[in-house]
């Protein structure tokens, strides 16, 4: 047991980095359903501005880059988020399926024009100096980067839970995704929480771009994998639910990694099959709350 | 089926389902001869278009076809599926490798097509219709998706990535149908049957008890319904007629990719049948075409960036066309997709 830990750490590790990218990615996604109904299937191409921006401020080539990166991102995420909202909000009375193709539309768009400016190849992006060599973790050398993407993903987390469950804010996200219109009634303004639920769900993915791109690069459609894990993992998680998101993340994380590394040919397949398991065992996904979207 | 003809009548469904016949009784002869122009055109095209052309008809038709199987779920039973492609893309390869190691016969390869379809989503239907809304849409997602990577990951049968290739061209008795005009007259033979199958199922009692499901699937259960053999048998039908569809295009194209049974392919059909309207079965037809003349005739000279048009049409047709172009022609209430019964419970 020990001697396969140790032949797997790297590919543990590796699970881990990017379950940490995805908790940040579908926390947003998850957020933003749960909160408000609207199916962002643009999250994955928002992800992929970030790592283009990433490109754009040459973020491997020093901190200054990388920094302005990530804070041009921020900004970018958040207004793509608002002008969403403002988009969304004459379909909030129509079925759920008009917003999510009206965000697969928008998620079109912006790949494309990401095309068009970026061309078609694909794009590497160094780490910050400094994170560029490798650490030594137990016996193996493993880069300092994913190590820190780890660490953010963990604080992340932390953050997440403590805005949640111990401050009014995190009441007010709960109680949006138990009950809207009681919400609402009790005189808080739908359509503001909407904007900064939305901004922010957004922003989350625009920097989970920045952050992914030393290790995924910038390529045309890195936004449709990226997006398609990222729904796997809400799923799994039961839409709305954080903690499901962090459980679903650290789950598909592993899948995609471990599981490509000892079953190189079943892992789309057991990547999906988690899913679908998942869906027959508990249909609204693991953590889903008593209220049922449908 | 035969008890439950009788209480269909006084369902939700059944007002909606007799809509498009006996409320329009005045515009039916008119119909009707439109029906028969259409029809002549159609049968005509050949003879004065040109070979490309043709082709591009055929691919519309095939499309035309997917597009009404698609709306058999979404539009009447009220089943957003996101995975759709899978049975097409499973009746392409059958079709293909059924004519590349047995026998090119069009009628052969493409109803064994249609048989491919069908039991692929018998295989998973089950599970993906006891799920309603946006979780049938990502169990649906998954299922195309497994359907996909089994297509790139079993290259020794499919071809991988590289696609399923050098498909021998549909005979019929016999004689290979070189010509692009003959094989259209297939291809639209096959098409309007697949599509009177449909029309066929879609006015029987059983078609407007899936609509009493759409409206409002307690009352449904509460008349003695059992919701989930209805949603299952549509879901059922709906792969196999989407197989017939990827038979032709196997037939027609001649080659098979990966990518004919992944997500972007069923998003794209999801948007013929919300641009077409959903619900009408003619309306998805009309949107598929749009969809295939924006993404193979008008794409390619905009230097590869067709998906971009593609996305502009997307959020217009949100907006513009809550009803699709089906809801422009007047035929709504009722027949749209709108389903109060389900927003008010939710």
């Amino acid at each position: 047991m020990i001697g396969w830990f140790d032949a797997n750490l790297v590919s543990i590790l590796n699970g881990f980095a990017i379950g940490s990218l995805l908790f940040i990615l579908a926390v947003g996604l998850s957020i933003v359903f749960g909160m408000m109904d609207v199916l962002n299937l643009a999250h994955g191409a928002f992800f992929l501005v970030g790592s283009y921006l990433s490109v754009t401020f040459l973020a491997g080539a020093s901190w200054g880059g990388f920094l302005t990166a990530l804070g041009v991102a921020a900004l970018v995420g958040l207004l793509a988020g608002g002008v969403l909202s403002g988009m969304t909000e004459p379909l909030a009375r129509r079925p759920i399926l008009d917003q999510a193709l009206l965000t697969l539309g928008i998620s079109l768009i912006v790949a494309e024009v990401l095309s068009i400016v970026y061309g078609n190849d694909v794009r590497s992006v160094r780490p910050p100096p400094g994170l560029r060599g490798s650490t030594d973790v137990a016996g193996d050398a493993y880069p300092t980067y994913r190590l820190l993407l780890i660490g953010i993903g963990l604080a992340l987390a932390l953050v997440v839970w403590l805005v949640v469950e111990r401050t009014s804010v995190g009441a007010l996200v709960r109680a949006s995704v138990a009950d809207r219109e009681m919400v609402s009634a009790m005189g808080i303004d739908n359509r503001k929480v909407k904007v900064a639920v939305l901004g922010l769900g957004s922003m989350l993915a625009t920097v989970a771009g920045v952050l992914a791109a030393p290790v995924y690069g910038a390529r045309p459609g890195l936004d449709e994998t990226i997006l398609l894990l990222a729904l796997v993992v809400i799923v799994i998680g039961g839409l709305g639910s954080i903690r499901g998101a962090l459980i679903g993340a650290l789950v598909i994380g592993q899948v995609e990694s471990l599981g490509r590394a000892l079953l190189p040919d079943l892992a789309s397949f057991i990547l999906f099959g988690t899913l679908a398991l998942v869906l027959v065992v508990r249909p609204r996904g693991l953590f889903a709350g008593k209220v049922a979207h449908s | 089926m035969t008890v439950d003809s009788p209480p269909a009548r006084g369902t939700p469904g059944a007002t909606a389902a007799a809509g498009g016949t006996p409320r329009r009784r005045g515009s039916r002869p008119l119909a009707a001869v439109l029906g028969l122009v259409l029809l002549a055109v159609l049968a005509a095209v050949p003879l004065f278009v040109d070979p490309f052309g043709t082709n591009t008809l055929s691919r519309i038709l095939v499309f035309a076809l997917f597009a009404m199987s698609l709306d058999l779920l979404v539009g009447i039973t009220g089943l957003p599926s996101l995975g759709h492609a899978a049975w097409f893309g499973i009746g392409a390869y059958t079709a293909g490798l059924v004519a590349e190691h047995w026998t090119a016969e069009g009628v052969v390869t493409v109803l064994l097509a249609a048989v491919a379809g069908a039991v692929g989503a018998a295989a998973t239907g089950w599970l993906a219709v006891r799920s309603s809304g946006v979780f049938f849409l990502m169990l649906t997602l998954a299922i195309g998706e497994l359907v996909h990577q089994l297509a790139q990951s079993a290259d020794t049968v499919t071809g991988g990535s590289n696609g399923l290739f050098g498909i021998p061209s549909i005979r019929v008795a016999g004689t290979p149908l070189t010509l692009a005009g003959y094989v259209y007259w297939f291809v639209l033979a096959v098409v309007l049957l697949g599509a009177l199958g449909l029309w066929l199922v879609s006015a029987s009692p059983f078609g407007a008890a899936l609509r009493g499901i759409r409206d409002n699937e307690a009352r449904m259960r509460s008349l003695g319904y059992t919701p989930f053999r209805y949603k299952y048998a549509a879901f059922v039908l709906a792969g196999g007629f989407a197989g017939l569809a990827g038979g032709l295009f196997a037939g027609l194209v001649r080659i098979v990719n990966p990518s004919d049974a992944g997500f972007s392919t069923s998003a794209l059909l999801l948007l013929a049948v919300i641009l077409g309207g959903a619900g009408t079965l003619w309306g998805p037809a009309l949107g598929a075409a749009v969809v295939v003349l924006v993404r193979d005739t008008y794409g390619p000279t905009l230097e590869g960036h067709g998906p971009l048009l593609l996305g502009v049409v997307f959020v217009l047709a949100v907006y513009l066309l809550p009803q699709g172009v089906a809801g422009l022609a007047g035929v709504r209430a009722g027949i749209g997709r709108r389903r109060p019964a389900r927003e008010g419970s939710s």
